[in-house]
């Protein structure tokens, strides 16, 4: 892998919760055109790690590049103004508000303008495109104006992806975007994702491994904190420390 | 009809008061439209940010208060002057309650706001600054200009139905602007705002400064209109009072801070009322109190949403005769 197309890189990662070890010594690599899985049992850390690298979590030792910066001291908002687009494990979602108004706020980000306090919202151009872009990218431009609360399990798990597409990001990190989803969604998603490598750098932590092993190309396997073994798929699968720790006869 | 089709005939019926009442109503549709004014500051906070603030009457009290200490004690002031100098006094004290209730949350943020406000009103109460319990009277109103003595009754009215109409006009405006959909969007879910990029508390200091400016607005209006302030403007029961007019009124909706402001006065003159209650109006917060848990309990969404929540009752009501049917 070329240094140019790692586009988020963590390294020497370390975060404990008092005497307890959430992530040790965890280094990761996220490279453009790439979808690196992050998998592991539950409590193993991988969502604390996702939360360190967008920026919600102060790690207590280690650091974290963007795009060949140092982001280490950088809060999440600016984070995500610099190019990092998240989903939560849980949909976090506007839900009172429209379908398209969720994406339009999240567009909003990249065009504050707070001063700006007499001009209508509806009327900014950016953000509307935006939305409408990322929307229709994410196969949601039938539903825009339902309200959020209201679409279904699967299309909230679409309308969040939506919604970070919609601020334009460089790097995504996906907790578990496939939970609850059922098999023609998990299939939609997996086609939109092999889409989206094209232009972006993917972290997807899941636990449907036959969704891990259909399109990620790189996996990091996760237990008690530290990484137990990285690699390409085929890799991973034949080492013996992930066989009889986390796959059994998978 | 629009909405601004509705403010202007309010607006209307509002300004033709003093010609068709008498003094007395004057005074008190006066005294309605600056509580509306209030209630709209902290409409922003609880309804559209989602911050709720438990000590909105000190702001009110520092406007109330800055209008009679700025006054020279040799003469008057112009309002010119004197309206955005309170203002900012409140909006001052906002930002520096705001800057330390905003890095807590929840319950902690209710009491943090509630006990900044007491220090305020222990300020107005104990010192020398704040003239004790007894409170200070106004030297003299401050001019207008233009040959309007703000001292008639009629044309204080007419000022503070201007000072209404600006307000909710530039609510109005905030509200639907990046600026008040960026609020909408922390108070349905500040973790997505942020990981969508925005620093989500300059966003809240803004808010707390604005809401504390046009609170301090009100605060001014009152005493020009009373002619006297009192500690008693900043106490906790005048922050709980006003929250209770918004939440009666309904949250997130510039109307409901009008009609609460309305309903809760309405209320009030009808318990205290001797005529009706005879000498039992002298318990008249006992009835008062259940009128407005019962308001409450049966609007869920405040006066604001009595037409919302009659359409849904209109729109089951075929479907279950259909079913019997």
């Amino acid at each position: 892998m070329s240094d140019a197309d790692v586009w988020m890189r963590a390294r020497d990662i370390t975060h404990r919760w008092g005497g307890l070890v959430a992530v040790d010594r965890v280094s990761i690599a996220l490279e453009r055109g790439g979808v690196h899985a992050l998998i592991g049992t539950n409590g193993a850390g991988k969502s604390t790690l996702v939360n360190i690298l967008s920026g919600e979590l102060v790690p207590t030792e280690g650091r974290v590049e963007l795009l060949a910066r140092d982001v280490s001291g950088w809060p999440q908002p600016r984070r995500a103004r610099a190019g990092i687009g998240r989903s939560y494990q849980r949909s976090t979602i506007f839900a009172r508000f429209t379908v398209f108004e969720n994406c339009r706020l999240a567009a909003q980000a990249a065009e504050q303008r707070p001063w700006n306090w007499w001009r209508d919202a509806r009327r900014c151009e950016a953000s509307a495109a935006a939305a409408r872009a990322a929307l229709a990218r994410t196969g949601l431009d039938d539903v825009l104006d339902r309200s959020a609360g209201l679409l279904s399990h699967g299309q909230k798990r679409q309308l969040e992806l939506a919604m970070c597409l919609a601020t334009g990001p460089k790097v995504l990190l996906l907790d578990e975007p496939l939970a609850g989803t059922g098999p023609e969604e998990t299939d939609r998603m997996l086609g939109l994702l092999a889409e989206l490598r094209q232009d972006h750098a993917i972290l997807l932590v899941e636990h449907d491994m036959d969704a891990v092993f259909r399109i990620a190309d790189r996996i990091t396997v996760m237990v008690n904190g530290a990484v137990l073994a990285s690699g390409t798929p085929l890799a991973v699968r034949q080492d013996p420390a992930v066989q009889a720790a986390y796959l059994g006869g998978h | 009809m629009g909405a601004v089709g509705l403010a202007g005939i309010v607006g209307l019926a509002l300004a033709l008061v003093p010609a068709f009442a008498g003094s007395f109503a004057v005074d008190f549709v006066t005294r309605i439209m600056i509580t509306a004014i209030f209630a709209a500051s902290l409409d922003l906070l609880v309804g559209a940010t989602g911050l709720v603030c438990f000590g909105q009457a000190a702001f009110f009290g520092i406007g109330a208060y800055a209008a009679v200490l700025l006054t020279p004690s040799d003469g008057t002031a112009a309002v010119l002057w004197m309206l955005p100098a309170c203002m900012a006094c409140a909006a001052g004290y906002a930002l520096a309650i705001g800057a330390l209730a905003l890095r807590t949350r929840g319950a902690y943020f209710i009491m943090i706001t509630l006990a900044f406000a007491q220090m305020a009103y222990y300020i107005a109460h104990d010192t020398a600054l704040g003239g004790g319990t007894d409170g200070i009277y106004l030297p003299a109103r401050p001019t207008l200009g233009f040959g309007l003595d703000l001292g008639r009754a009629a044309i204080l009215h007419g000022f503070v139905l201007v000072n209404l109409a600006v307000v909710f006009g530039f609510l109005a405006l905030l509200l639907r602007s990046r600026f008040g959909r960026a609020l909408a969007g922390i108070r349905e879910n500040e973790q997505r705002m942020r990981a969508a990029g925005f620093s989500t508390y300059p966003y809240k200091l803004a808010a707390f400064a604005v809401s504390g400016a046009i609170a301090g607005l009100a605060g001014f209006l009152f005493a020009i209109k009373d002619g006297f302030v009192n500690p008693e403007l900043l106490a906790w029961h005048e922050s709980g009072a006003i929250l209770v007019i918004v939440i009666l009124g309904g949250l997130g909706t510039l109307r409901g801070a009008l009609m609460g402001a309305v309903a809760f006065a309405l209320l009030r003159e009808f318990f205290q009322s001797e005529t009706v209650f005879g000498t039992f109006a002298r318990h008249w917060n006992l009835g008062f109190g259940l009128a407005i848990i019962a308001c409450v309990a049966l609007l869920p969404r405040g006066l604001a949403g009595v037409p919302a929540q009659w359409r849904v009752r209109a729109a089951a009501r075929p479907t279950r005769r259909g079913a019997v049917r």
